[in-house]
């Protein structure tokens, strides 16, 4: 026999440690998304027996069946409430990525500025939101700024604090490389240092899009005015108030699902810019 | 296309820099680098080789421009402009975000000349140092002796007037350093380039060098100017020769020197 002969594999050889990796990977594939789904599935029947079995009155605690009922009914009602929420979320969101990224940018370009003003922006992280608001809501007259505001303090640190390493973490050799060459401060911010902190940001952005969702639920409770253009906060209050039960849960609901929708698809985007380059979008063999 | 410089016999060769009574010291009290002096004209290829602490990164540093002599000067024969220099690490020290050709593209992209008018000249660089066929791959895609190319491509897409190695190969198994020892011969036979070299590698100094620097360290300074005759292109077969063998006793000796001369130091 030959060598190249010998190295010949034919496809089908494919021992019996190969063949058992391949079948627990398609079921881990599988699993990831099969096993939350039966969790869900077997809560829900637990919930629905829970409440049959022993007689809870409904104000107490409705059953999934009557909550996904109340949601459909509901809908006009919870829908623009949750159009409301999600335009406050995603304003702030806006925001937070403008003034996070654009502090961070400021930051690195001036060690002074970053000593001067950084103990500040941890001081509003460190402040609970819920504190602040009611003063936002006495000096700022226009409720939407002021909900803005509110979601914006929650969300920004995030984004500043990760952009801020990101861009300090760019190469050191590739610094030099960018002082050698005699790039400006401009170029090396725009061909080094934003894309070196793009990870990060991106690790940052994540964590801003659910606390921004929780800045905008949260600020609504102290507004807590109500009438038309009321967020979702507004409606479980209001609901609470009125032992509407169901209508919490439903709108509860949907607020949940609107975390995991932004965390999502955040995380998507995050995926499709680093998917060719960055370690961790990167999907290893073994 | 990157013209070729012709490379003149030793003692014939224009100067390109000139480093004389450098001293370089650091916070007042520890010494980096005592009276170095050093000149290198075009075509040479040297190497500055000793134990670590011995100063051979700082003197690159300070060629390089990152640093500032505490006394002495370096003179560049005519001034020294951007693109003068290139610079290869001994990490790949490529942006990962960046494709082959993207990260060869940088120094040009720098000095505002667009991709398109200098495409020529980066495909030829990436021909010479045999990527071609991978310009559109990510770093992370190559293997380190492949990462290590597209450095030096990027450190000679410019045809600078010299080329500052830090240890490139240092980090790279024995076969892969071999390999781009020749492929960095051939490289130089083709474009002329000047290179200094830092190295702790006593074989892939002669290998290389036609000069070379032994340093020692507390504080570091040069001990030693030895020169390697040997004709270029050396090939495989240099390094086998005889001649080969006693350039590098010599060196050896040299270097152990370097090293008891440290020991002396502290003592």
């Amino acid at each position: 026999m030959t060598i190249a002969e010998n190295t010949r594999i034919p496809a089908a050889a494919i021992d019996a440690e190969e063949l058992a990796r391949a079948r627990r990977i398609r079921m881990e594939r599988i699993g990831k998304w099969l096993m939350p789904v039966l969790v869900m599935a077997a809560l829900l029947v637990l919930w629905d027996r829970t409440v049959v079995w022993n007689n809870i009155p409904k104000y107490i605690l409705p059953g999934p069946g009557l909550v996904l009922q109340t949601l459909i009914k509901d809908w006009p009602l919870l829908f623009s409430a949750l159009l409301v929420t999600l335009q406050i979320t995603l304003m702030a969101l806006a925001v937070a990525v403008v003034g996070g990224v654009g502090l961070a940018v400021l930051f690195t370009q001036s060690r002074w500025l970053e000593m001067s003003f950084y103990p500040y922006a941890v001081i509003l992280q460190v402040t609970p939101v819920v504190s602040i608001a009611p003063l936002i809501f006495i000096y700022v007259d226009n409720r939407t700024v002021g909900l803005l505001l509110c979601a914006w303090l929650v969300a920004f640190f995030p984004v500043l604090a990760n952009t801020t390493l990101g861009l300090n973490s760019a190469d050191h050799n590739l610094r030099d490389l960018m002082r050698i060459y005699g790039a400006t401060r401009w170029q090396k911010l725009r061909y080094l240092q934003l894309p070196s902190a793009l990870p990060y940001f991106l690790g940052g952005l994540r964590i801003a899009g659910g606390l921004s969702l929780i800045g905008a639920v949260v600020s609504e409770y102290v507004a807590g005015t109500g009438g038309i253009g009321s967020g979702l906060a507004f409606r479980i209050l209001e609901a609470g108030y009125r032992l509407n039960i169901p209508r919490m849960f439903a709108a509860l609901a949907l607020i949940a699902a609107s975390g995991v929708v932004i965390f999502a698809g955040l995380s998507f985007l995050s995926y499709m810019l680093l998917r060719k380059w960055h370690e961790s979008a990167i999907k290893r063999e073994v | 296309m990157i013209p070729a410089r012709a490379t003149l016999p030793l003692g014939q060769r224009p100067r390109v820099l000139d480093m004389a009574g450098v001293d370089k010291t650091f916070g007042g009290n520890v010494t980096a680098l005592r009276k170095m002096s050093l000149t290198v004209n075009e075509g040479d290829f040297i190497s500055l080789l000793g134990p670590s602490g011995c100063g051979k990164s700082t003197a690159l540093r300070l060629i390089a421009g990152l640093m500032l002599p505490t006394t002495g000067r370096i003179n560049w024969q005519g001034g020294q402009g951007t693109g003068d220099l290139g610079v290869v690490f001994q990490e790949p020290t490529l942006m990962p975000w960046a494709t082959v050709a993207q990260n060869t593209y940088l120094p040009f992209r720098i000095r505002g000349q667009s991709y398109t008018s200098v495409k020529p000249q980066i495909e030829e660089t990436l021909r010479l140092v045999g990527l071609e066929n991978f310009r559109n791959a990510y770093p992370r895609e190559l293997s380190g002796g492949m990462k290590m190319r597209v450095s030096i491509a990027r450190a000679l897409v410019t045809n600078p007037r010299l080329i500052l190695m830090d240890e490139p190969f240092a980090a790279l198994d024995e076969i892969t350093r071999h390999k781009l020892n020749n492929d960095l011969l051939a490289l130089k036979a083709q474009t002329g380039c000047t290179v200094v070299f830092v190295t702790h590698s006593v074989f892939e100094s002669v290998f290389l060098s036609d000069r070379i620097l032994v340093m020692a360290a507390r504080p570091g300074r040069v001990i030693r100017e030895l020169t390697v005759g040997a004709p270029y292109p050396r090939d495989e077969l240099f390094r086998t020769s005889p001649e080969y063998a006693a350039h590098c006793r010599a060196t050896s000796e040299a270097l152990h020197e370097a090293m008891a001369e440290t020991i002396g130091a502290q003592a």
